[in-house]
């Protein structure tokens, strides 16, 4: 496998422009079992992702952060194609999934993932090698060519293959089995990787070391990555930019330098201000989010956050934000930023004032 | 665990290979002294029934009005006669024959057939799996000797009937646990993978779905064994099963039944050999599943 | 609470028609012609014609179903081949008798089974443990109608201490609760009470085990609670689980019991079955698997029920 940054991918259509994926309003909702003898009328649904748009620009890391239960993972499962969307498309190197030009199976051979647990997304019964080459081998390569690509990866990502190849998952440690499952990924040359909370479960010395190796490899392979994480601080240390989900919508995005710096919407300031911080200088006086994120069977009306908003007015209960962009380079759903909204504006800049 | 035990060189490098789990587990259960003890116990009944035919010493079919219910030891005797003068010893050799048979077959046939229909069912999840499984769930819901009983009454003594009685019995039982672990397995992380590197359904069952639920399902068929047994013998000894003469132990203690006053012990053994056998292979599956369930 | 009462019904309802659709069936699967099973050898041309019309053997077989249901659910079984006397009568006094043998054996069953479990969980891996886990192996291992033998062969033939078959003098109609009927009783349930024995003995041994593990108790130990109320919340922890094993094992027994009623001559649903199947009395064989098998499901959903009830930690999906 030969890096393929400096040489344009032969794999590549519209050029660096244009987006690598394109998301387009995704929605999922999952439908709740059927009570009884089905007497409770309309059925009611889990709305976990709620359409959502953004782009994933070549070469980029998209950050993705929320709280549990936001449709994260279910996004990544969607961007997987693991769940069936209820509707929207994706649109990949400018063709849309499922059309003539890019069907299921070509699209995932260009589209891997990472799981979150290392134990479970390995089959206990197959050796490292063999999951690394059962991809290879659907796609039509030779089982012994699978097997020499497994090695030269397992070397690429730290692992001796003279030493592990031969091995089982529980021989493994979560950090080694962590190496394993991006190998894997890797074996199919895919061009986007989704890595799904893929370093959350490891230590934390283990887990700087993998972060690491994802940066060589990204730089070496020329890939593409989203990476899904609720530690803000590893999302800031990866992410060229953050997308920042709230009960299944986009609340913002931007890239992750003004994100940290400047959150637009009250929700990202919310969740940047319950970042563990060992810098006194930097502690906030404001409590951060409280309470649990409503229930997304139910979401509140208008602005999904207004019951937890500090800045929340009237109108947010009434009227839903449309997602755009408030200034260069930097979009968000919020009513503050919506000309014409009917968000008294004057309040902001009182409030601005008062904990500045 | 012990790692490393061979090295090979099927890719280009060479490679240090780790004891599969199929060997791991075998070699648990070959330190287990209780689980051995029961895996010998049942090799002599088989080969016992096997070579019955060579090793029996008398006719098991030639009667004597003289020598009716011999006590056990009598010169010629060693394990007595039955109400029509046949020796038991040969009888009891012979009939491990059906006997064994009859235990053991419906469990594999149930185990084929239940295994198939619990993999699809759980493998398929959504409507077809509840379709199957509500249909399980009817004949999961008769107890199981009453079951045997319903169908071998309605069908009619016979082996053939018999057979059929028991697997039916236990295909639902099968069914359940293979449809509940490939549910599991459908729903982990691996085969999400796999379908994330395209592979088609039939490819990711037979590489990554088979493998893991064989073991679990094959544990409880072996579990199903020693049930197997008594139910099968039990038809027999209600007049459901085998048809006199032939040598069967469930028909042997319900004809020795009336001698329990005039040689009770000689009347008691052929159940004896039921229990010896049903014991054993309730020791082995014992052994197979904790030898199965360490925790890797 | 009432959402999930409703949805146990909503679930069983269904079970108990397929139940009785298969019973239904059992007349089909037998050799031969259904109309030919069901009527004596000897039957008339006239009553042959009267019979075809009652069941309707010549209608559809959904239809022939739902009018065998209307009538099965008014109380009609039809009639018994061998004595003309109607099903439902015949297999209500044999379910009598045989509950007395079932429930006893279940008490038994269960004491002792709690008895083993509790002193295997308690003392795991002590030679207490280990003989606990042994009988346990027996008691599913053993074939009862064998094990009934052997008792026959010791208290009855052997030492002469109790009777070995029936129901005592008289027969079954002149059953009356004193020594000389109860004698009867004792070995066909002593003999049917090892396999609730077993299964009960295993089911303890586990959660005693699970429970004594568990941080909680450790921590009532680490804060000076004495072993009797230690044992007190074990027992009270374990209680609701083992009673619905036991709630279970009457209805295994309930079905289970036509072989130890054949040793025995015990008269029960089992003698009722082995006469069935023996005189190819197919309405009576067909009446007493359904009343069995619809009280084994009516059983099931109530110990689910009682056990939701009395023990609101057990949240169902």
């Amino acid at each position: 496998m030969k890096p393929t940054h400096s040489a344009r991918d032969p794999r590549d259509l519209g050029g660096p422009r244009q987006p690598l994926l394109s998301v387009r309003e995704l929605k999922k909702h999952f439908p709740l079992k059927k009570t009884g003898l089905g007497l409770r009328g309309p059925r009611l649904a889990v709305r976990a992702v709620d359409g959502i748009s953004f782009d994933i620009l070549k070469g980029e890391t998209l950050g993705v952060v929320g709280e549990s239960g936001c449709g994260k993972s279910t996004t990544a499962r969607l961007l997987m194609q693991l769940t069936p969307q209820d509707s929207g498309e994706l649109v990949f190197d400018g063709l849309s999934l499922g059309s003539p030009g890019l069907s299921l199976r070509d699209y995932r051979r260009q589209t891997q993932m990472v799981f979150q647990d290392s134990y479970s997304s390995l089959n206990p019964r197959m050796t490292v090698e063999d999951s690394i080459a059962f991809g290879p081998t659907v796609h039509g390569v030779s089982q012994r060519e699978a097997l020499s690509r497994a090695h030269d990866l397992l070397a690429r990502v730290g692992l001796e293959p003279a030493r592990f190849a031969g091995r089982y998952p529980h021989e493994l440690s979560g950090g080694q089995r962590q190496r394993v499952n991006i190998a894997r990924a890797l074996a199919l040359e895919p061009r986007l990787i989704i890595l799904d909370e893929s370093v959350s479960a490891l230590d934390k010395s283990v887990e700087a070391q993998v972060l690491n190796l994802l940066q060589d490899l990204k730089q070496a392979f020329g890939l593409t990555y989203v990476f899904i994480s609720h530690d803000l601080n590893v999302v800031r240390y990866m992410s060229d930019r953050v997308l920042v989900m709230y009960l299944g919508e986009v609340v913002e995005v931007a890239s992750a330098d003004a994100l940290f710096e400047q959150p637009l919407h009250p929700y990202t300031a919310a969740l940047l201000r319950s970042m563990p911080t060992t810098d006194p200088l930097r502690r906030t006086e404001q409590a951060p989010l409280s309470g649990d994120p409503p229930n997304p069977i139910d979401p509140p009306s208008g602005c999904r956050f207004h019951t937890r908003c500090p800045d929340a007015q009237a109108i947010c209960r009434m009227r839903a934000p449309v997602f755009g962009e408030a200034m260069p380079g930097r979009s968000v759903a919020c009513l503050k930023y919506q000309p014409g909204s009917g968000y008294a504006a004057s309040t902001i800049a009182l409030k601005e004032v008062t904990h500045a | 665990m012990t790692a490393a035990t061979f090295t090979d060189t099927r890719g280009r490098t060479p490679v240090v290979r780790s004891r599969g789990h199929g060997a791991n587990v075998l070699r648990r259960l070959l330190r287990n002294p209780v689980a051995m003890i029961a895996a010998t116990i049942i090799l002599l009944l088989v080969l016992m029934a096997i070579f019955a035919p060579w090793l029996m010493p008398a006719d098991p079919y030639a009667t004597s009005m003289l020598k009716r219910l011999k006590p056990i030891g009598t010169e010629g005797l060693p394990l007595g006669s039955d109400e029509l003068g046949r020796d038991l010893l040969s009888r009891l050799m012979l009939g491990g024959r059906l006997s064994l048979f009859m235990g053991i077959a419906p469990v594999v046939m149930a185990f084929i057939i239940g295994g198939g229909i619990g993999i699809l069912a759980g493998y398929a999840g959504g409507w077809l799996n509840t379709a199957i499984m509500r249909c399980i769930d009817v004949l999961y819901a008769f107890p199981s000797v009453l079951l045997a009983i319903a169908l071998s009454g309605a069908l009619g003594a016979g082996i053939t009937n018999a057979l059929v009685s028991l697997t039916v019995v236990f295909i639902p039982q099968i069914a359940r646990i293979a449809e509940s672990v490939t549910t599991q397995v459908r729903r982990s992380d691996y085969v999400d993978a796999a379908r994330a590197s395209g592979a088609s359904s039939l490819l990711i069952i037979r590489k990554h779905v088979l493998g893991n639920v064989i073991g679990p399902i094959f544990v409880y068929a072996t579990s199903l064994i020693s049930v197997s047994m008594i139910l099968a013998s039990g038809l027999s000894f209600l007049g459901l099963g085998v048809k006199p003469p032939q040598p069967e132990w469930g028909l042997m203690l319900n004809t020795l039944r009336t001698a329990i006053y005039t040689q009770p012990w000689v009347a008691a053994l052929p159940g004896l050999m039921i229990f010896i056998t049903s014991v054993s292979f309730n020791m082995l599956a014992d052994g197979l599943r904790s030898a199965m369930e360490v925790k890797q | 609470m009432i959402g999930y009462l409703l949805r146990r019904l909503g679930y069983a309802l269904p079970i108990m028609l397929g139940v009785s659709f298969l019973c239904f069936m059992l007349v089909y699967l037998a050799p031969g012609d259904p109309l030919v099973s069901i009527l004596p050898a000897d039957a008339s041309a006239e009553l042959q014609k009267q019979m075809m019309q009652l069941y309707g053997f010549d209608r559809p077989l959904i239809e022939q179903f739902v009018r065998w249901l209307w009538r099965a659910l008014q109380g009609d079984l039809g009639h018994s081949i061998a004595t003309s006397r109607p099903v439902v009568d015949e297999v209500f006094k044999a379910v009598g008798n045989t509950l007395m043998i079932a429930v006893l054996a279940t008490l038994i069953g269960f004491t002792l089974g709690a008895l083993f479990g509790f002193v295997a969980g308690y003392f795991r891996n002590s030679w207490g443990d280990r003989l606990a886990s042994f009988v346990s192996v027996i008691g599913v291992s053993l074939p009862n109608y064998w094990l009934g033998m052997v008792l026959v062969i010791v208290f009855s033939a052997q030492l002469m201490w109790l009777p070995a078959t029936g129901a005592g003098p008289g027969g079954s109609g002149s059953w009356t609760w004193d020594w000389e009927h109860v004698q009867y009783l004792i070995l066909p349930a002593l003999t049917m009470s090892f396999i609730p024995m077993g299964i009960v003995a295993r089911t303890v041994r586990a959660l005693v085990a699970d429970i004594l593990s568990q941080e909680f108790v450790v921590g009532l130990r680490a804060r000076g609670l004495g072993e009797w109320g230690v044992f007190k919340h074990v027992v009270k922890n374990c209680a609701p689980t083992a009673l619905a094993v036991m709630g279970l094992q009457l209805g295994y027994l309930l079905g289970g019991s036509i072989l130890i009623e054949t040793v025995f001559s015990w008269p029960g649903t089992g003698f009722l079955l082995n006469q069935a199947i023996f005189q190819r009395d197919l309405p009576l064989l067909q009446g007493t698997i359904l009343v069995l098998a619809l009280f084994f499901v009516a059983l099931n959903l109530l110990v689910d029920v009682l056990q939701t009830i009395f023990d609101p930690r057990i949240e169902r999906g």
